[in-house]
């Protein structure tokens, strides 16, 4: 790597470091305010979810930070720090360097993730080759060695197959053993696990756990489903309209959740350690048109069971909630 | 999805999926053989039977098809099965490299249109538009007519006129193609990999567009042939191809003595040519993508 890291001893960096990132899409009607100063830090070892519905902001913030927007997304303002180097600024050649490289990915549908003309084998010898410098034999040994650990059966022959070949769960393990090959640092998971049956997603969701441990990966973990973060994150962020909302320990934010938006997504959950009483709640209502501000209300507050005057004049800022927790609502701390 | 995981089994390419629907439709298998033969009787043939298309015998002028001339004789005396298959040669010729030209560069160019989108494909398709616009033959008899006199007769402008004609198509075809593909998954999971623009399209995008690309190939073949031949009959075209050999026997037409042979012989060929060529590309089209068949 030729980019400059300064010396960590002096100041320790985290690992990846978002600073207000914001990020707008034209449009016809106007800009759109996809991402909407959104901060957060990650370290090596840790696995932070990401949690929202549809077209809260979660695949724009990863697409952000991968440096690989549509073009008709920009960043407006906000930073992006891996290990204090500047990404958001770095040139279009440094910045290729660190995709794949420093910090991968894995998205939602493996079955259109792999490219069907290719065998898998080509495909996951690409990083390597593009990357590390080694021959495609050593390559090749390194696909093997990994889509063994990531559990596929008979790597060595899978090496020949074609993606049609493969089934949804075993896809999504090349595509992990793809993103894993050389040694990111960080590991971007949008989604990995929607496409997927429910026995098949338990699976993939914990070897992403244990590689985790292994390699010391950090994974940020994109999901639209509280469940899946509730077994393997330590913390996690709400994001509502592009927005964090609420951020807090994985564990403290399902014990008591601070964010009335928090608590509404939680109670559209089917438990099964309760007896299903009655239907499901829905929050009533639709996520609002992302426009660009300025606020002059909570962008929840439409949908909000304890909303109150309060809510509609001001938009409230994220503010301190003790034990390290954020969040953004003016409503007393005991209320939802 | 059947069996996922059967151990060994050898894998086949999408592409072998397309040839095995394509070996399925008769009619296609039994133009892509007359197609086969045509080439081979043309490439072999006059090799193999010491036939001569240049030698003149004055005493044997306009002879009829016979155990000795298969094809007769045209005006000069010369043997007519050499001059049919020989122009037959010129003619294939013509399309194959013609056509690879316009694959190589209607793929290319659409390609980067297509990958690169907004304004870059904004103005390089408005330039495809623009050529379109321009009569093909103006443009063919134009740059036929920018080389020299003496270099009429001689293939490489022939292939560059008819080349720079036909890439047009294929690079609208492919351009469309590609403006989906890239929004596909696996182009942005490519890219996250950390590869560039160039690897994108050379190694993932282009595979992908190889089948249509094929059919459409298969299309032009026939296009180009016929085109050439069109400009043999005006006087433009190769020395010796089958256009040329049917625009010698129309000159020779009149009332009193009609010699068939001269005129049924090369047209007879370039049809059955052109028809199978044709019905090979539709078969193929069928067979890269099942859906679309009527």
């Amino acid at each position: 790597m030729t980019s400059p890291t300064p010396p960590e001893a002096r100041a320790p960096q985290p690992l990846l470091a978002v600073q207000g990132l914001t990020t707008e899409f034209r449009s016809d009607e106007g800009s759109v305010r996809a991402v909407d100063s959104v901060s957060f830090t990650l370290e090596r070892g840790e696995m932070l979810g990401i949690v929202g519905e549809s077209g809260s902001g979660k695949s724009a913030t990863s697409l952000t930070i991968m440096g690989l927007l549509p073009p008709r997304g920009h960043v407006v303002a906000g930073s992006v720090a891996l290990r204090g180097t500047e990404l958001l600024t770095l040139p279009e050649a440094e910045r290729r360097r660190v995709r794949g490289r420093r910090i991968a990915m894995i998205f939602q549908d493996p079955m259109t993730a792999l490219n069907p003309y290719l065998r898998v084998g080509e495909q996951l010898v690409e990083g390597p080759l593009l990357h590390l410098g080694v021959s495609e034999r050593e390559a090749e040994r390194r696909a093997v060695a990994l889509l063994d650990r990531v559990r596929i059966p008979d790597a060595q022959a899978r090496l020949r197959s074609y993606p049609h070949e493969l089934s949804g769960g075993m896809r999504q393990r090349v595509m992990i053993a793809m993103a894993l090959l050389c040694d990111p640092e960080l590991l971007i998971a949008d989604e990995p696990t929607t496409a997927l049956d429910v026995t098949v997603q338990a699976q993939i969701l914990e070897l992403l756990a244990e590689l985790q441990r292994e390699k010391n990966l950090a994974i940020l973990l994109i999901t639209h489903d509280l469940g899946v973060v509730a077994t393997t994150c330590e913390r996690v962020l709400v994001m509502y309209a592009g927005r964090v909302v609420e951020l807090a320990p994985a564990r403290e934010l399902f014990a008591r959740p601070l964010h009335p938006y928090t608590a509404a997504l939680m109670k559209s959950l089917p438990s099964l350690d309760a007896a299903p009483a009655g239907r499901l709640e829905a929050i009533p209502g639709l996520p609002p048109q992302l426009d660009r501000g300025p606020f002059t209300a909570c962008s929840f507050a439409p949908r909000c069971a304890h909303v109150h005057d309060a809510c509609k004049v001001a938009d409230p800022p994220l503010t301190e909630a003790g034990s390290g927790r954020l969040r953004r609502c003016v409503l007393p701390l005991s209320r939802p | 999805m059947t069996e996922p995981l059967v151990p060994h089994e050898p894998s086949r390419r999408p592409s072998a999926r397309a040839w095995r629907r394509l070996a399925q439709n008769r009619l296609a298998r039994i133009s892509l053989g007359i197609v086969l033969v045509m080439t081979l009787a043309c490439f072999l043939l006059p090799a193999l039977l010491h036939l001569d298309p240049t030698t003149t015998h004055p005493a044997f002028r306009h002879q009829p098809p016979s155990a000795a001339h298969w094809f007769g004789t045209d005006g000069l005396g010369r043997d007519y099965a050499a001059r049919v298959l020989m122009g037959g040669q010129t003619s294939l010729l013509v399309g194959l490299v013609a056509t690879l030209t316009c694959v190589v560069i209607g793929v290319l160019y659409g390609a980067v249109a297509g990958y690169y989108g907004g304004r870059v494909d904004e103005v390089m398709m408005r330039f495809v538009d623009f050529m379109y616009g321009i009569p093909y033959m103006f443009l063919v008899i134009l740059i036929m007519l920018m080389f020299s006199e003496s270099a009429r007769g001689n293939p490489v402008p022939v292939f560059v006129a008819l080349g720079l004609v036909e890439w047009l198509t294929m690079a609208r075809v492919v351009r469309g193609q590609v403006l989906t593909l890239r929004e596909r998954e696996f182009v942005l999971a490519a890219r996250l990999l950390g590869a560039g623009d160039f690897r994108v399209i050379v190694r993932h995008i282009v595979p992908n567009v190889l089948g249509i690309v094929t059919v459409y190939a298969t299309l032009t073949v026939p296009t180009v042939i016929i085109l050439e031949s069109f400009l043999s009959f005006l006087g433009l075209g190769l020395k010796l191809s089958w256009g040329q050999l049917v625009s010698e026997a129309v000159g020779v037409v009149n009332p009193l003595a009609f010699f068939w042979w001269l005129l049924a012989f090369p047209s007879g060929f370039l049809a059955l040519t052109l028809l199978s060529l044709n019905v090979v590309g539709d078969g193929l089209r069928d067979a890269v993508d099942p859906r679309g068949q009527r």
